[in-house]
Order: structure tokens, then C-alpha cells, then sequence
């Protein structure tokens, strides 16, 4: 079934195929004629029953064989229903025989079984002989799937199944399903066993085992109560596989499953906040900064009129409120609105936000006021696969005003902010030493067995396939699990160094994915650098406003990493202004949660869209906006679209009016991603040079879009 | 009526001059047959047997015990008279291939009851251990040959070599195998994993991923040396998968060495036959009601093509020319002539190189055929029924004990296999195991069954131990057998069963056979009649389902 050459057709054999295409074509017609007509006769369905043996892909037939039982459900007594129904199952069954990958097929049986009328018992056996014929179907895996599913309409994970696999919830509505629970899931788990033991290259059966496991492994089933005991079952199971073949891909995928399930603490946590505990906020209300010592714990904050709250979790959660998180403060007076910080607009997300507006609050000078957060004492906050927060925590800090807030004197604009190199001085220390605990939120605690499943792998590993690629791969994320494990503080257990190195060598060693180790190395990069203050310090620059020496902004230079990916934005989350350029970026995913960022540079970097720049959206606060020398506009198709919004995915609440009176005479295509992304931010700083884009028409529409910009491509409008 | 009498009266065959004339049903006489009638040649195909199959036959207990103990049988007819005939009349002399016939049985009265109750319940392989590979020469001609349609075949369920230490571990001969076997570290499923993915690139035809023409004409073992295999897998590869007779690692000792090539070859063989048929797990397949079933399955083949069949008739005289002393044809037990331009005799058939007046005189420098013939040695073969299998929950298996698993002065490897029930070769609750092994001479080649036997089993009169729970042997037969190659002239030869577990060699030896007696013949040349056609090849092989 796979991996068989496809011949090439002999002259005879085209012959027979053009007059059976032919054939079909009459046929066609015939049919469609009879749809039209509404023809619901023997004859009429006879010929529909022949169109679909022969080409079981024809939707509309199958829609019309549809039609055609509702309608003679209406007209027959009880005693033919039932034959009705099997006269279809028996069509689909012949039909599937053509080709048993009909999706048509697959969905017409699922819809004549959830009439109802049909035993259930022939169900099994079809099953078996279709995953027999080909053991890496995977239509058939899903009805397989579906058959043992319980009916359970409160299902958390509905929505993340429905993407992993629409056959599996295709319909969840089906309400034999509750008869179908005749099999268990560890029937079908000891099924998937048989499947693989018979060939490992079996993607489908993998994965649903670790269905089947994960259901079991929740519900706490009979010999499943200690996950420790069936995860190493599993890891052995699977090393088996990888060893055997270490160029099959399928196990890789269940081991970084095991690797996920073993690291995961099923319940989301909150692993990090701005403020952070302890922490004291300063208003600055002038535009102009005066000197900040720097600190990571303790922020000044200028000419901001909002104060964002900012919650970081190790997963996406949804169910954040003003019931599940209380903010608890004299000057509070409103109820606060959190919003979830996500680029697809769903209602979970890892980070949350809320902002306070000073304006409404009546503020002092020299003033401290402590603001209380606490999280997580009444349930609600629940992650996308179903557990609830599970660590109730309070978040304390302090509020003071240092100068009033003023509206800024008109003509009285900030300067050309400046990325090159003089502008920036080296930082020597740090004000504090207490970053460690600012970041430190909370360690879970891992038993042991994790810790020692993990090791027990890396020997195997390290022992065996240094030498291959899926070796090296599996030991950096293994070593990757490792750390993740030990808390943040505890270096010496750090394997950073050596996972680096394995990357650097899977780049060399495998250049087709070398985007993927890329990917990863950066992660790790940036969780290396933003682990303790002695290694993030050299990334520390003071930032002098060339004309000002007084003024100062503390500046965190990522620049010339070959970082391709942002990571660890959970300990950067202070940073006002960042310089990100000289890299290899091409998304800054995960910069939506740095709410403070003011001045961000990316220039030089390999950005190929506005989509790209999506996370931007969300970030208020956003003045200074460098990203010259990328590819905005040179690559004509958006290969990264489907992740990101358009106006046409009706995700965004596009303001056409507004695009259409600047848009003008442009055309729009070329420009509404630049005016999805740019609408909704008050630069005063775009340097836009150097991109495919960047013409003159792109220039003049993007001033008309920003009316707030002063300086576009370092030069004062 | 006396035997001679039964034949005397036998009704003379007609027609009486044959294209060729084959004296035995053996497995290489019974593909002549059916080969040569499909290219048309008149054929009688006579044996003195009253069963098909000579050396390849089933029988049942009894008659296989009486066939093994049966003393040479020649027949000593009067020579007629030969001044009025234009016939020289030349003896033909029978001698056994099968001799050192020794049975142990249990003192059970109970058991032995059952056994001589159930004599006829028995398939019991003269040649065993006996099987094919699915993807091996004999599936190919049985398919080309049309004979796979009389035959049912099932898939053996598992393959197994012995370890001293370890008992019976799985032969890791897949990929999936490698994946579930239980007894390899791994690292050795890696290494060996890694090696069959050589081998299948070797055979992939890419040039530069083919193995070097030199490791190719090395000995096998020295290349998985070079390669750096572990000596568990060595072993493994070396005497269950490439299937070495002799102690490849001893030069002395080791009478044929393995070359890569051949060692290549044979791995291939067996992991194209692992999952070629769906309901065949591993690689090798058993005729249902025994081996006999291959020869006579050729037979209706021959039969449907014109061949006259006639047996229990002995041929009592060879008829050679006066003058030039050439063949001419042959006088049968009934006493009718019969004449044919060629002859082939089953290789237990001998006949004095010229003409003797004594017919008493046997002494071997007399016998042109034997004389010529290439002896390669012999094999010593044993059987065991018993009522446990050796392997719980598997009832079909094979297993290999590679030189030195039984002990160290172990030259050759020993082969067996275990039919059970749903084979149909024996009653339901029982097992039959074939050994097999080659030898210089019957002692030390039945020391080495013996050995083996109780390395699985507990046999008559042997003391287990108490916590023994090996299977108790209830009945077992040991002999050995004389190794002759075919040989080809006016009389030709057929070769003996040899060593081995599958038939390719002897296959081989046939082909080539045929193709000296008919040079302008092919070897079953592919059919276009429609009752022959099917529409696929694995389709043609029929595969037994019940379990």
C-alpha cells in the first residue's frame, strides 16, 4: 500500500481507462439529472449506487443517497427502515473496497450509523479487515476512534482534538456512540500494541496510543493509576522502535510525547508576573527619563498613562476574571477586564493582561500604595486539556508617583532614538540582587521518578546514537526535559553547553531542518541568557539619548545571537527597550507579552511579512519601531498566513472604512497587512528601509496610517 | 495369490515404448515428470513403493517403522534366457539409502497403545525437517509448474535458535522481530538493524552502496567480523538466517565456508519470505498432511499431461543392447518389457557395471553407478512425537542449534522443526519434531541428535530432573542417511534428500538434470491455458487458515 512505485500506464490500459471514463461521464450526467429532478425511484437509485462503486469521491452522489433515505423514510413503514440503512452500509462498504480512503464513504457511514437503525456488531469486524488490508489508514484509525469514544458533550478537549484530527469529533453528536463503548480502551490499546509489534512505521497506531493512553492515564483506570509505572513501560516500548530503526520517524513523535508527559505537570501554574513580588513601580509622569539605576525587580515607568498587569503561565489557561483573580488595591475603582494575550484570538492563552488606567485613579505624589493580586483561590482557571490551576497564589507590590503626569508640550517631541553601538554603555552591576527571586515564581515540585525516568534515557541515548541524527536530537531534548526539571537557580545541573553544541552539530549534519534546530537552539540560547543576572548582564546597556546625558533607558541588546525564534519572554517581561537586530528572526511569536516595550529594534533580521509582525498588535506601549533591512515584500506568497490573521478570516474586526480613504488609489491587497498590523499602534519612530516594500507609496500610505509617527526612516516628517 | 503371482497378473501397459521411463516417485523424479510430459514426452512413472514420494514420502508410524527396518531388497529373479532375445538382461539392485535405523520408545503401556491406536494419524516425513521459504525456488515452481493448486500450505509460527543459557530465543528475521524480541540489547537490535538496511541497500542496486566485489568473495564470517557484529548476532546470522551447516568460525572443521555473497543471498531469501504471504508470520511454510504431499503434487501434474503412473511394480531387469550394451529398456516384476530412450532411477537404485553371470555378486567395485557417484557424506535424521510443544502457545516452529550450542566439540549445526496437529501430521494433542544434521559417520551424528533432543525434551529412559518440564518424548527414531548427487547419462540418477531445510539445492541439481536429458526443452515452459492461469502469483499459493 505505501512505498510502491507507481507504474507507468501502458498504451492498452489508457484505451480501457478513456472508455471507462467515458462510461463514468454518462453516468454522471444521468445521475445529476436524476438529483436535479428529484428522482428518488429504484431505478434512479440503482444508478447512483453504480456512479459511487466506481468512484466513491463523488460527494454529491453521496449527498443525494442522503436525500434519497430521508425521503423514503418518509413514505416506507417501520419493518424496511432498517433494510433502507443497510442497503447503504452495504453501498459504502462496496465503495470503500474501490478505495477505503473515500473520505465521502467513511462520512456517509457515520451518518447512516447515527440514525440509529443499524447494529453496530458488522462495525468491528469492517474495521478489522480495512486496518488489515492497509495498517496505516488512518480513516480508519479515526472511525476506530470515534467507535470507542464516550459520548461526552462536557469534553474539555474538544477543541484542540478537533484540530488535531476533524474526523475524531467530526460529529460528536452521535448518539450510538454511548452503545459502541462496548470496546475499552484497553482493548484498544492492546489492539495498537498488536498493530505495531507487527510494524513499528505506523504513525496512526502511535498516535492512538497515545490517545487511548492519555484517556486512561487520566481517568486513573485499573493498572493505570501510577503513571511513573506506564510512562517507563512506554519509554521502553519505544526505544525498542527507535533503536531498531533509527530512521523511522514514527516513534520519535510518541518519544516526545512520553518526554512531554513525563516533564508536564498536568496542572497550569503561574510561572511569572509583571510586577513581580515585592517589586515597587515608579510613575514618572514627565516624557523626559531621569536617570534609573538599573534594576530587573524595580521599575520606572514614563509618560504611560496605563499600568498593565501582566500574568505568565506555563500553559495556556483560559477562565481568567475578576472572580478568579482579585486585584486588590485603595486605589482601585473600576472592575478590570483581562484579556488574553494570543494571536489567534481564542479565549486561552499563556499570558494575560489587564490595564490600569491612572487616569481614573486619584494618585498622590510620593505616594506609595501597595497594589495585591491573588490568583487562583476560587476555580474557574482551567488549561486547554482540562486541569484546573491548582496553586493559589498572591503577587504584592508597590505603586508610587515620583512626578505628575503631564500632557507633553505640543512641538516638544522625544529624539530620534539611535541604534548604533556609541549610543549604548555597558552596565557594571545590577541595583539589587534579587532577581532570582523576582523571576522565581514558583518551582514545581517533580518527583523524583521524573528526573530519574529522564536520566535513565539520556544513558541510553548518550551510550548509543551520539552518532546519528535522531540521536542527537532526542538527547537535546531529553537534556532539554532534564533542566526543565531542576529549578532555574540550580546550575549546576544545567546542560545548556551541551544541548547548544548538539544543535550546532544537528545543523551541520542535517541542513534540510536546519530551520527546526535553529528554532530550538535559540530557545535555549535565550533561556541561557536570561537564567541568572551574571549572564544577562553583559546584555545590559544603558542607552544615552546622544543630546541628554542625563537621561537614560536601560536597554537589553540580543543583537548578532543568530537567534531565529524569541524564547524565555517570561523573564524578560521588565524590558522597555529591546535590540533584537542582527539576527536571523523570522517571527517574534511570544512578543506580545512584553507589555512595557517601547523602543524595539529588528532591523537586519529576516522578517518576510507583516503577518509576522502580528504580536506587535498587542503592545501598547509601542513608540520606537525599527525594522529596516528585512524581507517585508519580497516573498510573493506568505507562506506563514495560515497562522496568522488576515482581514479575510473575519478574525479581525478590520476598520475598512478607514483603509479605504487611505488606501486611496493603492492597491489595497498590497497594503491591508501593513494596516492590520500598524492601525492599532501610536509609533513616533518607523524606520521602514531597506525591505521590498518600502517604496513610495508604501511610505506615503503608511505616514497617512500612523498620524502619530514623527521620524520615518530616520528622518523627522 | 502370492505377491508374484498378484504382479504375474498384472494387465500389460500399453503402449510399450516411452520417451523416457522414471523408476521412483521421489521429489526430483516426480518434477522430471511433470516436466518433461509438459513439454510433451511420453512418460512411465513406475514405483516399486505402494506410496508416492520414495525418500520424500509421509507414512504413516507403522509403515514408517517398517520401511526403515526393511532389509535390502533385491530381487533375485531367474534370469531368463537370453539367446533368443536381442536384450542383454542386467540385475537391478535396490540398496537402502537409510540405514542405522534405531527407535526408542517410552515403556508406557498407555502411550504405546495410543501410538499403535493412532498409526494412521501420523504424516511422518522420511526426509525431515523439511520446509520452504515463502519467497524460495520451490513456491516459484510450484506456481510455474501449476502443481500449487493440489497443495495447501501453512505458515511455520516461529523460528528459534537455542542458547545453552537462554533456552529457545526468537530468530530476530525482521524487522518487526528485531522490534519485539526480548533477548537483544539495544545496541545489537541497532547493529543488527543497521546490518539487514546494508544488505538491503547491497541488493538496492545504487553502485555505491553495494558491498565491495572483495568482502563479496570473503568468507561471511570474516565480513561480519570486519563489520564489527556482536558474536551473539554472528551466530544468528551465520547458522539461523544463512543457514551454515558447518562451524564457520573453525576452518579446520567447517567443510563448506559461506561466502558474503552467498551468506547475502540466503538473508535475502528469508527476508523476502517473512510477511510475503499474509497469513504466514514467519518465513517458512509446511505442506499440510507432510512433505509427501510436494512429490505427489508434481505427479497429478504429470498425470493430467499424459504420464502413466503404475506402482507397487518393481523393475526386475534393465535390457541392454547385445552389442553396444546401451540401454534399451527395462522388464517389469509382471514381466512385461517395456522401452524408452532414456531411464531415471531414484538413487537408491544401483546396477553392476557389466553384465555378471552371478547375480549374487554384489561387491561394490562392481557397481558403475555407485562408483561414480559423488558421496558428499551422510546425514543423520531423528524424530520425536511428543504431547507438549516446545515452545508453550506455539504449536509450529523451528529451531536452529548453531555449531557448539550443545557442546564445544560441536562441528555442525543441527536443524528441527516441530508440526503439530493442525498440520494434519499427527493426532490432536500430539507433536512431531524433525532433527537433522549432517555427520561423518552414524555415531557421532546420532550423539549430536541425541544431544539436541535433550536439550528440549525428556527421552526414554533418560532421568529428568524433578522441576524438568520438558516435554516427554513418547516415541523416536534415529537414522542415517547416504548423501549422492544426481548424475546424468543414459541411465541417469536422481540425487538423495540432502541436508538441508528447504529444497533448493536439490531443485537445482533437478533443473539441471532435466536440462541435460532435453537440452532444447524448457523447464516448464509458462502456461496459457486458462485452467492454469492465475491472476497473481502469491494467489496461486494456497494458504490453510484454521488455526
Amino acid at each position: 500500500m505505501h512505498g510502491r512505485p507507481r507504474k507507468p500506464l501502458k498504451e492498452e490500459d489508457e484505451s480501457v481507462l478513456s472508455a471507462k471514463a467515458e462510461k463514468l461521464r454518462l453516468l454522471q450526467s444521468q445521475f445529476l439529472a436524476n438529483h436535479q429532478n428529484r428522482i428518488y425511484s429504484k431505478e434512479a437509485l440503482d444508478l447512483s449506487a453504480k456512479l459511487l462503486e466506481n468512484n466513491p469521491e463523488c460527494y454529491t452522489a453521496w449527498n443525494y443517497r442522503k436525500l434519497a433515505v430521508q425521503h423514503n423514510l418518509s413514505q416506507s413503514d417501520s419493518d424496511s427502515v432498517a433494510s433502507l440503512f443497510d442497503q447503504e452500509l452495504k453501498l459504502v462498504e462496496n465503495a470503500l473496497r474501490k478505495n477505503f480512503k473515500s473520505y465521502g464513504a467513511w462520512h456517509h457511514r457515520k451518518w447512516v450509523l447515527s440514525k440509529g437503525h443499524s447494529s453496530i456488531d458488522h462495525e468491528m469486524r469492517l474495521l478489522n479487515g480495512f486496518q488489515k488490508a492497509d495498517p496505516r489508514n488512518f480513516h480508519a484509525w479515526n472511525y476506530r476512534r470515534l467507535n470507542i469514544l464516550p459520548f461526552d458533550k462536557e469534553k474539555k478537549n474538544l477543541p484542540f482534538e478537533r484540530l488535531v484530527s476533524f474526523f475524531f469529533c467530526f460529529d460528536i453528536t452521535f448518539r450510538f456512540v454511548t452503545d459502541l463503548m462496548k470496546r475499552s480502551d484497553e482493548d484498544e490499546l492492546k489492539y495498537t500494541e498488536e498493530v505495531i509489534g507487527e510494524n513499528f512505521s505506523n504513525y496512526s497506531a502511535w498516535h492512538n496510543r497515545s490517545a487511548i493512553l492519555s484517556n486512561l492515564l487520566k481517568r486513573k483506570a485499573e493498572g493505570f493509576s501510577h503513571k511513573e509505572k506506564v510512562l517507563q513501560e512506554e519509554y521502553e516500548h519505544v526505544r525498542n522502535a527507535i533503536f531498531t530503526d533509527p530512521d523511522d520517524q514514527s516513534g520519535w513523535f510518541y518519544h516526545l510525547w512520553l518526554i512531554d508527559q513525563t516533564v508536564k505537570n498536568g496542572a497550569p501554574l503561574l510561572v511569572s508576573s509583571w510586577p513581580s513580588r515585592g517589586s515597587t513601580i515608579t510613575l514618572n509622569g514627565h516624557g523626559n527619563n531621569r536617570l534609573h539605576g538599573l534594576s530587573l525587580l524595580n521599575s520606572t515607568l514614563s509618560g504611560t498613562t496605563t499600568l498593565p498587569i501582566i500574568l505568565y503561565f506555563n500553559q495556556a489557561v483560559e477562565g481568567i476574571n475578576s472572580s478568579t483573580v482579585a486585584v486588590k488595591s485603595e486605589i482601585l475603582k473600576e472592575d478590570l477586564v483581562w484579556k488574553p494575550l494570543s494571536v489567534n484570538n481564542s479565549s486561552t492563552a499563556q499570558v494575560w493582561v489587564v490595564y490600569l488606567k491612572l487616569g481614573n485613579m486619584e494618585l498622590q505624589l510620593s505616594k506609595t500604595y501597595s497594589i495585591e493580586i491573588t490568583i487562583g483561590y476560587s476555580a474557574g482557571i482551567v488549561s486547554s486539556n482540562g486541569y484546573h490551576y491548582g496553586d493559589p497564589s498572591q503577587i504584592a507590590f508597590e505603586l508610587c508617583v515620583q512626578t505628575a503626569h503631564t500632557e507633553p508640550v505640543e512641538g516638544q517631541y522625544p529624539k530620534l532614538t539611535s541604534w548604533k553601538d556609541s549610543d549604548f554603555q555597558k552596565i557594571d552591576h545590577f541595583e539589587e540582587s534579587n532577581f532570582v527571586t523576582s523571576t522565581d515564581h514558583h518551582i514545581p515540585t517533580t518527583s523524583n521518578w521524573c528526573r530519574e525516568a529522564i536520566d535513565e534515557e539520556i544513558t541510553n541515548y548518550q551510550d548509543l546514537l551520539s552518532d546519528c541524527k535522531i540521536g542527537k536530537l532526542t538527547l537535546a531534548r531529553l537534556l532539554t526535559a532534564l533542566d526543565s526539571l531542576s529549578p532555574e537557580h540550580d546550575k549546576r545541573k544545567k546542560h545548556t553547553d551541551e544541548i547548544l553544541k548538539l544543535y550546532t552539530e544537528l545543523m551541520k549534519l542535517d541542513p534540510t531542518h536546519s530551520l527546526y534546530y535553529k528554532d530550538e537552539h535559540s530557545l535555549v540560547l535565550l533561556q541561557q541568557i536570561t537564567s541568572s543576572e551574571e549572564s544577562l548582564l553583559p546584555h545590559c546597556h544603558y542607552y544615552k539619548d546622544a543630546t541628554e546625558t542625563n537621561t537614560s533607558y536601560v536597554c537589553l541588546r540580543l543583537q548578532n545571537l543568530s537567534l531565529s525564534r524569541m524564547g524565555s519572554i517570561k523573564n524578560l517581561l521588565w524590558v522597555q527597550m529591546l535590540d533584537l537586530s542582527h539576527n536571523e528572526l523570522r517571527s517574534i511569536e511570544g512578543l506580545e507579552a512584553m507589555q512595557l516595550l517601547s523602543c524595539l529594534n529588528l532591523s537586519h533580521n529576516k522578517l518576510g511579512s507583516f503577518t509576522a509582525l502580528g504580536p506587535l498588535r498587542s503592545l501598547k506601549s509601542l513608540k520606537v519601531l525599527n525594522i529596516s533591512h528585512n524581507e517585508l515584500g519580497s516573498h510573493s506568497i506568505d507562506t506563514r498566513r495560515y497562522l496568522c490573521s488576515s482581514p479575510l478570516a473575519h478574525t479581525e474586526v478590520f476598520a475598512w472604512d478607514r483603509f479605504e480613504i487611505l488606501c486611496g488609489s493603492y492597491s489595497a491587497t498590497k497594503f491591508w497587512e501593513a494596516f492590520l498590523i500598524f492601525e492599532s499602534l501610536n509609533l513616533t519612530d518607523l524606520n521602514i528601509t531597506g525591505n521590498a516594500v518600502a517604496d513610495e507609496n508604501f511610505t506615503s500610505f503608511i505616514v497617512k496610517v500612523l498620524p502619530t509617527l514623527k521620524y520615518l526612516n530616520d528622518e523627522e516628517l | 495369490m502370492t505377491a508374484a503371482e498378484e504382479l504375474s497378473s498384472y494387465p500389460p501397459i500399453d503402449p510399450v515404448n516411452f520417451d523416457l521411463i522414471i523408476v521412483g516417485t521421489g521429489l526430483s523424479e516426480s518434477i522430471i515428470a511433470a516436466a518433461a510430459s509438459a513439454v510433451g514426452k511420453t512418460i512411465l512413472h513406475l514405483d516399486p513403493n505402494s506410496f508416492y514420494g520414495s525418500h520424500f514420502a509421509s507414512l504413516s508410524l507403522e509403515d514408517f517403522t517398517s520401511y526403515l527396518n526393511s532389509s535390502p531388497k533385491s530381487i533375485t529373479a531367474e534370469k531368463p534366457s537370453t539367446t533368443d532375445s536381442d536384450y542383454t538382461f542386467v540385475n537391478l539392485i535396490q540398496k537402502p539409502l537409510f540405514s542405522d535405523a534405531e527407535f526408542i520408545s517410552c515403556d508406557s503401556v498407555e502411550d504405546s497403545t495410543f501410538l499403535r491406536e493412532n498409526s494412521r494419524k501420523f504424516n511422518l516425513d522420511l526426509g525431515g525437517p523439511r520446509a520452504l521459504f515463502s519467497a524460495d525456488k520451490t513456491i516459484d515452481l510450484l506456481l510455474k509448474s501449476g502443481a500449487a493448486q493440489y497443495l495447501e500450505f501453512k505458515g511455520i509460527d516461529a523460528s528459534f535458535v537455542y542458547n545453552a543459557n537462554e533456552g529457545l530465543m526468537n530468530v530476530p528475521d525482521s524487522r518487526g522481530a528485531i522490534f519485539r524480541d526480548k533477548n537483544l540489547s539495544l545496541k545489537e537490535k541497532n547493529q543488527l538493524m543497521k546490518f539487514f538496511k546494508l544488505v538491503q541497500q547491497h541488493l538496492g542496486g545504487n553502485e555505491d552502496e553495494k558491498i565491495s566485489e572483495e568482502d563479496l568473495e570473503s568468507s561471511f564470517v570474516s565480513f561480519l567480523e570486519k563489520i564489527g557484529l556482536p558474536p551473539k548476532i554472528k551466530s544468528i546470522l551465520l547458522y539461523a538466517i544463512a543457514m551454515g551447516d558447518f562451524d564457520q568460525e573453525n576452518g579446520e572443521v567447517c567443510k563448506d565456508l559461506l561466502k558474503t555473497k552467498d551468506g547475502i543471498d540466503r538473508l535475502a531469501q528469508y527476508s523476502s519470505s517473512v510477511g510475503r504471504f499474509p497469513n504466514a508470520p514467519g518465513a517458512l511454510l509446511y505442506p499440510i498432511y507432510g512433505e509427501g504431499e510436494l512429490p505427489q503434487a508434481f505427479c497429478r501434474r504429470a498425470a493430467v499431461k499424459g504420464c502413466i503412473y503404475v506402482l507397487r511394480m518393481p523393475v526386475i531387469f534393465l535390457l541392454t543392447d547385445k552389442v553396444t550394451g546401451s540401454y534399451k529398456g527395462v522388464r517389469l516384476a509382471s514381466g512385461q518389457d517395456l522401452y524408452s530412450h532414456q531411464l531415471i532411477l531414484d538413487p537408491s537404485f544401483t546396477i553392476p557395471s557389466t553384465p555378471s553371470s552371478s547375480p549374487n555378486d554384489s561387491s561394490s567395485e562392481s557397481f558403475q553407478i555407485l562408483s561414480q557417484r559423488d558421496i558428499k557424506g551422510m546425514v543423520a535424521r531423528g524424530i520425536c512425537i511428543t504431547r507438549n510443544s516446545i515452545k508453550p502457545d506455539v504449536s509450529n516452529c523451528s529451531v536452529v542449534y548453531s555449531p557448539r550450542s550443545l557442546y564445544p566439540d560441536q562441528v555442525t549445526s543441527v536443524r528441527a522443526l516441530q508440526i503439530g496437529a493442525n498440520l494434519a501430521v499427527c493426532p490432536v494433542g500430539t507433536f512431531v519434531l524433525y532433527f537433522s544434521t549432517l555427520c561423518n559417520d552414524a555415531d557421532e551424528g546420532k550423539k549430536l541428535l541425541k544431544a539436541s533432543m535433550n536439550a528440549l525434551l525428556t527421552l526414554p529412559g533418560v532421568q529428568s530432573d524433578s522441576e524438568d518440564k520438558k516435554p516427554i518424548v513418547l516415541w523416536s527414531a534415529f537414522y542415517i542417511q547416504k548423501l549422492t548427487m544426481s548424475k546424468f547419462e543414459a541411465i541417469s540418477s536422481t540425487p538423495t534428500p540432502d541436508g538441508n531445510l528447504n529444497y533448493n539445492d536439490l531443485l537445482d541439481a533437478t533443473e539441471k538434470l532435466f536440462g541435460q536429458m532435453y537440452p532444447n526443452e524448457e523447464f516448464f515452459p509458462k502456461t496459457t491455458s486458462p485452467e492454469d492461469t492465475t491472476d497473481d502469483d502469491e494467489n496461486g499459493i494456497i494458504m490453510e487458515n484454521r488455526s
